[in-house]
Order: C-alpha cells, then sequence, then structure tokens
C-alpha cells in the first residue's frame, strides 16, 4: 500500500480518466469534460510538485528530480494540446468527448515512462502510450489522410514494439535483470548479447523520439492526424521518450557507453542531415514541422552522446525550449483558418503580414527561433548542445550540426518568405483564436526575451539531472 | 567608470521605440507620417546621448571605459560592455547614420511602414550591442542578431531580385559565422570564460590559434566581405532599399573589420601574423579585381558595392600590418568608408526616387537641372576615390605608409588600386552627372529638397573635416591602438 502513494499523480489521473469516461456517455457537454481534464492535469502538476522522491515497487518505479522536470513538461504539452482541442473541435470534425480522455491516457503512460526504472515499467508505459496515441490519429474518421495515418502509425508502431520487447528479452536474458540499476551491476561488458538488445530497444525507442532511419512514419502521421493532435505528437511523446532513452541508457548501459553512443552519434547525425534537406521540398506546413521535429531531436541526441553531465544539460534545456517552440507553432497553425476551413500549405501564408502584422511578426521570430538564430531562445538551445559536443571532443558532431543548422535555416527562411515576400491572399479568422491567445502570445513571448533572464531555464535543468548522474 | 548605464542606454532606447511603435497605429498616410516621425525623435535622441560619450570619454585613457558588468548566463558569460577608442567611433558612426536612413525612406517606403520602423530600430540595438559588447557570446548575439532585420529590410522593401538577394546574404552570413560559434564555444570552453578582457591576455597554443583563427576568420572574411566571397554584397546592395544599402555599406561591414582587430589580432596574434602574407594577397586581389569589376558596372549601386569591397581591401591590408599607423589607417578608412559610401547610396538613392532606375545609361548631364546635387555627389565621389583634403584620403595614406613599411610589393600594388578607383568614380561622375541632357525622361529632374539637403549636410561637412583636420579623431584612436599594437608585440616575443 505504501508504494500508491508515490504512483499518487498517476493514479489520480487514472481515476479521474475513468470517471470522465463514464459520464462522458451522459453528459453531452464536450467542453466541460475538456475543461475538467485540464483542471484534473493542473491538479496533477501541483501532486507531482509536492511528491516526495523515492522508488516504489522494488526499484523499478523512480520518482526523482529528472521524472519531476519531465513529467511537468509532459503535462504541459497535454494542456496545450486540450486548449488547442477547445478551439477547434467543431471545425475539425473530431467533436468527441474521448479526445481528452485518450489525452489522459496516454499521458499517464508517458509518466510511467519517464519514472520507470525497470524494462517492464518502461514497456508498460510505452504501450499504454502508444496505444492512446494509434486511436488519437485516426480520431477523424471521415477523413482518409487521418485513417491512413493511424493505420500507419499503428503498424509501423507495433513493429517497433515488437523490435523493443525482443530486445528487451536479450537483455533479460544476457543480464538475467530487468530493474535498470542490477542491469548495471551484473553488466557483463564483453557479452554480445547485450549490445544485440541495446541495438534493438534503441531501434524501438528511435522510432518512438522518430530519429532517422526511423522516422518513415512521422510526416505522414503529422500530415493525416487533426491538428491538435500533431500537437500533441510532436509535445509530449518525444519528451517522454528522451527521458527514458535517457534513463535505460545512463543508468544501465552507463559502463559500456562506448558501444551505444556509436549508435547515438549516428541516428544524430542522419537526423540533422536528412530533416534539413527533405525539408526543402515540403510544400505542407504540417509535413515541415514533421521534418523540422526530426531535425530537432537530432540536435537533443547530440547531448545524449556526449555522457556527461553537461550533455543532459543540455539535452533538457533544449527539450524546454523546443516545447515552448512547438506549443506556439502549433498554435498558430490552428490559428490559419478561413470560413471554418483550415489552411495547411505553405502558399496559403502568402503575404499575410498586410492583414495580420503582429500575428506574422511573431511568427516570423519563432520561425528564426527554430533556425537557432540569436538572440531567440532557440539560439540557446543549440548552443548549449554544441558547449556539450565540444566539451566531449566531439568536434565532427558539432561541425555537422551547424552545416545542418545552416541548410535547415533556408527551409524557415522560406515560410518567412512567402508571410513577408510575397502578394497577400484572403485574410484568416480573427474570431476564433481567443483560446489559442493563451497559447500564442506567452510561447513567443518567452522565446522572444528569453535571452535577458535564462537563467530559470539552465538551474531546472541543473536540477534535473542531479538524480540521473 | 560613470554610474549611469550609458551604454545600455544607447543599446535599449531604440527597444523601448519599438513598443512605441507597436502601440500606435497605422492604417493611413497621416499615421505613418506620424510613426516615421516617432522613430526619427528616438534614433536622434539615441544620436545625442551617443555625443555625451565623446565629451566624458578620457583620451588618455586605452582600456575600456563606461564599463558594465552583470551576471547573465552563467560564470564566464556575463553581460560585460564597454568601449574604447576602437569602438566609441563606430558607435557614434551607428547613432548618426540610423536617423539619416530613417529620413532618407519618408518618401520611398510606401508600404508596411510599421514594421520597416520597427526593423531599423532593431537593427539599431543589434549594431550598437556589437561595438559595445566585451563579451564573446554577447557579441556573437547582437552580430547574428541583426541579419534578422536585415534579412526583412531587403526582401520586403527590396526590389526585383530582392528574394534572391536577401536569401543569399543571410545565409551567406550564417554559414560564415557558426563557425566562429563553434570557436567561441571552444574558448569558452578551454579558458573557462568568453571574457574579452580576459581573453586579451590570455595566450593560447599556437595550434590552437591557427584553428580558432581561421573560424573567425571565415565569419569575418564573409561579412567584411573579402575576395572571394564578396559576391552576396553587390546583389544585396542593389536589391536593398536605400536605406538598407547605406546601413549595409556604413555599419554592416564594420563589425568584421572591427572583430578583426578587436579578435583575431587581439586574441591569435601568432596566427595573425602567420597568415598575414594570406590576408595581404587576398586583399590586394580584391582591391584591383573589384576595381577592374566596378569599371565595367552599368548598374550604378553595384559600381558603389564594388568599390566597398576594394575599400574594406585596404582596411584589412591596414589592420594585418600591426603597426599602430595600419590599425589607425584601417580604423580612419572604415569611418570615412562609413560616411561616404553610405552617402554615395544615398545621392543613388535621390536619383532612384525620382526616375526609378539605377541604370547609368539613363542618367547624362543632370548638372544643368540639378547642381546642388552635383556637388554634394561630386564631394562623396572625390572623397571616395581618396583625394587629399577629404576624409578617404587620410585612411588610404596611412595603410599605404604602413604596409610600404612591411612590403613593398603589396605596397605597389594597392596603389595601383588606389588609382583605379579614380578611374571608375570619376566615369560614374561624368556619365551622371556631365555631358548634355538630351534624355527626355530627366527633363522633369528637380533638384534636392530640403529633407534631402538635411541628409546630405553633416555628410558633407564631416568628409571635409576628417580630412582637412583629421587630429581629433586619431586622438581618440590613438592611445587604444597602440595598447593593442603593444599587446601583440608583447605576446609575440
Amino acid at each position: 500500500m505504501q508504494s500508491l502513494v508515490y504512483i499518487l499523480p498517476e493514479l489520480f489521473l487514472f481515476i479521474v480518466a475513468t470517471v470522465l469516461l463514464v459520464t462522458g456517455l451522459f453528459l453531452k457537454n464536450i467542453k466541460l469534460i475538456n475543461l475538467l481534464a485540464i483542471f484534473s492535469l493542473l491538479v496533477t502538476v501541483i501532486l507531482i510538485l509536492n511528491q516526495p522522491f523515492q522508488s516504489a515497487f522494488l526499484n523499478s518505479f523512480v520518482v526523482d528530480e529528472f521524472s519531476l522536470v519531465l513529467k511537468i513538461m509532459i503535462l504541459i504539452g497535454s494542456i496545450a494540446s486540450l486548449i488547442m482541442f477547445v478551439s477547434s473541435k467543431d471545425d475539425l470534425n473530431i467533436n468527441i468527448y474521448e479526445f481528452p480522455i485518450l489525452i489522459i491516457f496516454s499521458t499517464i503512460g508517458m509518466m510511467v515512462m519517464v519514472s520507470a526504472n525497470d524494462l517492464l515499467a518502461m514497456f508498460i508505459g510505452l504501450e499504454l502510450q502508444s496505444l492512446s496515441l494509434y486511436v488519437l490519429a485516426s480520431l477523424n474518421r471521415n477523413s482518409l489522410l487521418s485513417s491512413e495515418a493511424g493505420i500507419k502509425y499503428f503498424i509501423l508502431g507495433a513493429l517497433s514494439s515488437g523490435l523493443l520487447l525482443f530486445g528487451i528479452s536479450y537483455i533479460y536474458g544476457f543480464s538475467g535483470n530487468t530493474n535498470f540499476n542490477l542491469i548495471a551491476v551484473n553488466i557483463n561488458p564483453e557479452s554480445l548479447g547485450l549490445i544485440i538488445g541495446i541495438v534493438f530497444v534503441l531501434a524501438g525507442l528511435a522510432f518512438k523520439v522518430s530519429a532517422v532511419p526511423f522516422h518513415m512514419w512521422t510526416p505522414d502521421v503529422y500530415q493525416g492526424a487533426p491538428t491538435p493532435i500533431t500537437g500533441f505528437f510532436a509535445l509530449a511523446p518525444k519528451i517522454a521518450a528522451m527521458g527514458l532513452l535517457v534513463r535505460f541508457l545512463f543508468n544501465s548501459f552507463g559502463e559500456i557507453y562506448i558501444d551505444w553512443q556509436q549508435i547515438i552519434f549516428f541516428i544524430s547525425i542522419a537526423s540533422m542531415i536528412l530533416a534539413a534537406f527533405a525539408a526543402i521540398a515540403q510544400t505542407n506546413l504540417k509535413r515541415l514541422m514533421a521534418y523540422s521535429s526530426i531535425g530537432h531531436i537530432g540536435y537533443a541526441l547530440i547531448g545524449v552522446a556526449c555522457f556527461t553531465d553537461e550533455g543532459l544539460r543540455s539535452l533538457l534545456i533544449y527539450l524546454m525550449i523546443y516545447l515552448i517552440m512547438n506549443i506556439a507553432v502549433f498554435a498558430f497553425l490552428l490559428s490559419l483558418k478561413r470560413n471554418d476551413g483550415y489552411f495547411e500549405n505553405i502558399s496559403d501564408l502568402s503575404g499575410m503580414h498586410k492583414n495580420h502584422p503582429l500575428r506574422s511578426m511573431l511568427i516570423a521570430l519563432i520561425m528564426f527561433s527554430l533556425a537557432g538564430i540569436p538572440p531567440l531562445a532557440g539560439f540557446f538551445a543549440k548552443f548549449y548542445i554544441f558547449v556539450a559536443a565540444i566539451e566531449s571532443e566531439m568536434f565532427f558532431l558539432a561541425i555537422i550540426g551547424v552545416v545542418a543548422s545552416v541548410i535547415s535555416a533556408f527551409y524557415y527562411l522560406r515560410i518567412v518568405k512567402i508571410m513577408y515576400f510575397d502578394e497577400p491572399k484572403e485574410e484568416f479568422d480573427g474570431s476564433s483564436i481567443k483560446s489559442l491567445n493563451l497559447l500564442y502570445y506567452p510561447s513567443s513571448i518567452l522565446i522572444i526575451i528569453f535571452f535577458i533572464y535564462p537563467s530559470p531555464v539552465i538551474n531546472i535543468s541543473e536540477y534535473a539531472i542531479q538524480s540521473i548522474i | 567608470m560613470s554610474e549611469i548605464p550609458i551604454l545600455s542606454i544607447l543599446i535599449f532606447i531604440p527597444v523601448v521605440g519599438i513598443f512605441f511603435m507597436l502601440l500606435i497605429r497605422n492604417n493611413d498616410d497621416q499615421s505613418s507620417q506620424n510613426l516615421k516621425h516617432t522613430a526619427l525623435w528616438i534614433t536622434f535622441l539615441n544620436f545625442i546621448i551617443s555625443l555625451s560619450l565623446l565629451f566624458s570619454f578620457d583620451l588618455n585613457n586605452p582600456d575600456f571605459q563606461f564599463v558594465e558588468k552583470y551576471a547573465w548566463i552563467e560564470s564566464g558569460i556575463s553581460y560585460h560592455l564597454g568601449i574604447d577608442g576602437v569602438s566609441i567611433l563606430f558607435v557614434i558612426l551607428t547613432t548618426m547614420l540610423v536617423p539619416i536612413c530613417i529620413l532618407a525612406s519618408y518618401e520611398s517606403i510606401k508600404f508596411s511602414v510599421k514594421e520597416y520602423l520597427i526593423s531599423f530600430l532593431a537593427l539599431e540595438t543589434f549594431m550598437i550591442g556589437v561595438f559595445c559588447s566585451l563579451d564573446l557570446v554577447l557579441f556573437y548575439l547582437f552580430f547574428e542578431g541583426g541579419l534578422i532585420p536585415m534579412f526583412l529590410i531587403i526582401g520586403i522593401w527590396g526590389g526585383e531580385r530582392r528574394v534572391y538577394s536577401t536569401f543569399k546574404f543571410f545565409l551567406y552570413t550564417l554559414a560564415g559565422s557558426v563557425f566562429m560559434l563553434l570557436a567561441i564555444i571552444y574558448i569558452f570552453i578551454s579558458t573557462g570564460t568568453t571574457d574579452v578582457e580576459t581573453l586579451l591576455v590570455y595566450n593560447f597554443t599556437t595550434n590552437e590559434q591557427l584553428i580558432l583563427w581561421t573560424a573567425f576568420f571565415t565569419s569575418f572574411m564573409v561579412k567584411i566581405p573579402m575576395w572571394p566571397f564578396h559576391t552576396w554584397l553587390p546583389d544585396a546592395h542593389v536589391e536593398a532599399p536605400t536605406a538598407g544599402s547605406v546601413i549595409l555599406a556604413g555599419v554592416l561591414l564594420k563589425m568584421a573589420g572591427y572583430g578583426f582587430i578587436r579578435f583575431s589580432i587581439g586574441f591569435f596574434p601568432d596566427a595573425s601574423e602567420f597568415f598575414a602574407p594570406f590576408i595581404f594577397s587576398l586583399s590586394v586581389i580584391a582591391i584591383i579585381v573589384t576595381s577592374l569589376i566596378a569599371l565595367v558596372q552599368e548598374d550604378m549601386k553595384k559600381l558603389i558595392a564594388y568599390s566597398s569591397v576594394a575599400h574594406m581591401g585596404f582596411v584589412t591590408l591596414g589592420i594585418f600590418t600591426f603597426t599602430v599607423q595600419g590599425i589607425e589607417g584601417g580604423i580612419i578608412q572604415m569611418i570615412s568608408h562609413g560616411i561616404v559610401s553610405a552617402a554615395l547610396f544615398l545621392c543613388v538613392g535621390v536619383v532612384y526616387d525620382r526616375l526609378h532606375t539605377r541604370e547609368i545609361a539613363r542618367y547624362g548631364g543632370l548638372v544643368s537641372k540639378m547642381p546642388f546635387y552635383s556637388f554634394s555627389f561630386m564631394i562623396f565621389i572625390l572623397a571616395s576615390l581618396g583625394l587629399p583634403g577629404t576624409s578617404g584620403f587620410v585612411g588610404e595614406f596611412l595603410v599605404l605608409l604602413s604596409i610600404f613599411s612591411i612590403n613593398t610589393y603589396f605596397a605597389i600594388f594597392a596603389t595601383t588600386g588606389v588609382v583605379l578607383a579614380a578611374t571608375y568614380s570619376l566615369w560614374l561622375y561624368r556619365r551622371i552627372i556631365f555631358g548634355a541632357l538630351i534624355k527626355d525622361d530627366l527633363s522633369e529632374m528637380f533638384d534636392l529638397t530640403r529633407r534631402e539637403i538635411i541628409i546630405f549636410l553633416p555628410l558633407i561637412i564631416l568628409t571635409i573635416f576628417i580630412g582637412l583636420y583629421p587630429k581629433p579623431i586619431i586622438n581618440i584612436i590613438e592611445p587604444s591602438t597602440e595598447k593593442i599594437v603593444n599587446q601583440i608585440k608583447m605576446k609575440l616575443d
């Protein structure tokens, strides 16, 4: 019973989700259910902040500084996508009360993921998260693209779960344990079986963070899924999977980091380069954001590859800034609306600065921030990553990183170009985006003024990593 | 040390101005006039404040003055500002040119006035920041941040091929600069600080110096620009609106020259010495080749842009002689070029506003219609070719003097550049101003308006003043330059 206290936030969310699921059947007010969901997620934040640091269930579920910070980031991402849902549910044909509930279930899965200290807990969290996401991707039943996205994500996701499970079985077989700490104690550096296990588990996790070469699903799912869900894909699961990846590699295989470092090294470089080139040809904004997120994950993985304090710190800084920037971008995408139709093509932005000067100015700044141009927040994210890389003497990685960032600046600039340099089209609606302003203004302002006082973000990430190394 | 954080005030007044501008409506002609007035007053106020720097500046103190230092990102990276004799003139040049730019855009900018002015104010913040920052990360922040407003200025209010030009400008400079970022990070990790004052007395090993120098050089070479990486400049100049060209030639190019003086030779003297012949060769090639290219141009702005590359060649020649004369000459050449080329672009802007073409062949015989214009244009053309008595002469003379003491061959080739400069400048002047006024559409031309005279007057006065009596300028520059040269000599020994 004592252990239950340590999973109180997860338990609370689970009860809320179940209750909402039942009440939703009778209560036809989706807005109210959504509000309750947002409220309960906020309550969860408070619960997490007041939780004692401890491990539970035979050390397979840990609550520490690292999980605390990541969980709060995940919850912020979930809340943001619920707010996006309110503003767009009627027009996107996803007016279904299960939406907030599925988000909550998926959030529980992610919270388990970042707390998991055991191969089985990890798998449970991952599956709970993924299953909810499969359904969410295909939520718009009338849309061919959405159904395709769901099926594609499901089949590839199932394959990757299979790979992951296969890897887990190898690790268990060759180390005799499923607990991360025990694996680290009983590790046999010579064992080839363990390496095979790591490779398969990494393949599964790389799929979840959409790193090259396991990224193929990302553009299609991003494009097909309704935009609030795409936003959710971009925000929360990436962070959770990254946290899981870190704990898995650092806690259990820190000793043989030489072996997995090369893998991360490779997928990081591949992600940065592929994303930089592939995004250039995109015409759809959501597809472009998919490649953009692949690229960003590539940068974040540099932090993992370093295997140092500095690397981990830069990873967390990167994820936090990535979260803020993506909230802004997806809120912006949802505000591109005219006569109940949404616009997703880059060319639809043509000349929008004439009709929406303030909105375009902010989104242009966000694009510059994504490209990593100072003095915006995105620059600092990359700055810390490169500091970590150079400190670990990974000069090659750093050079590839800066070159890729120059190339990717091109496609972010292209969006600015179309917004500012081309001939204007019709105005977009201004009325329906009131709730989006909640996301849009705070996040863009954070991005712009980040450079004045960057220490909170740095302090939080330093606080978070103390439990890992 | 003064108690008032005057440099921060200079940097952030334009930012406060941006907030003001955001609050002002922009929906009719009247309100856009108001916006222009507001921006003009803000930048003019900034200019006045920057002049107060001159009065409280201690001429005998070679160290950094008006220093401000606050903890910023973490230990080693701080918000550290300060200016010395090398940078103070650039700050004033910036604050002087921005109001002139805004005044020059009164008629020519017709749409999105608010965004235009906001871009200029943001650009001013970044430019002043570059010359004031004494921390490498802060410097990089300002150095790169300036790309954003400039990208917009060229891209939105530029000419026909503006998109191509602005992308080329942005990506070229970004690609050059990212290596400097890596070098800065390496310096931060190996020395634990990015503080310029500390690093100026730090000794890097020779191998480190060679690599770090190259990284800094990539960035500054593209920005200044040096042959063969100058090709973005003519494109950017041609397509930018007049005020954009003015600020690009007047200030943005100088950031790189300033970077060479402060960082390249300050931090890495061994590497600088090692690479000096290489720089000399590139500079001399730039001076001769771009002058020859300038000769065949049919576009006025392109011609002046190529002449900028040649003039910047003199700057790099002077800086890498490591003599007091050479560096002083480089600085004066930059200041002079900042005034003169800015003025030349304004001259082009004047006729462009009237006839909407930059093609040289479309003009001719303007002297009979526009006497005042022809007079101002002549002053600047003569200054640009380095006639004694104008500001252009002082810098070029000092540079040639210093390079002559180092290497006669480079001096001879560089001097050829002076002759070529006279050729293309005077020929340009002849084709536009003299001859008979036979083209029909030129009969409508009218002389400078009052606004345009106000723009040109301070520039003319400065050009002639520096040319006839450069002593005050040299007094400001000399102590700090001597300190830099002594430091280099000490490190080299």
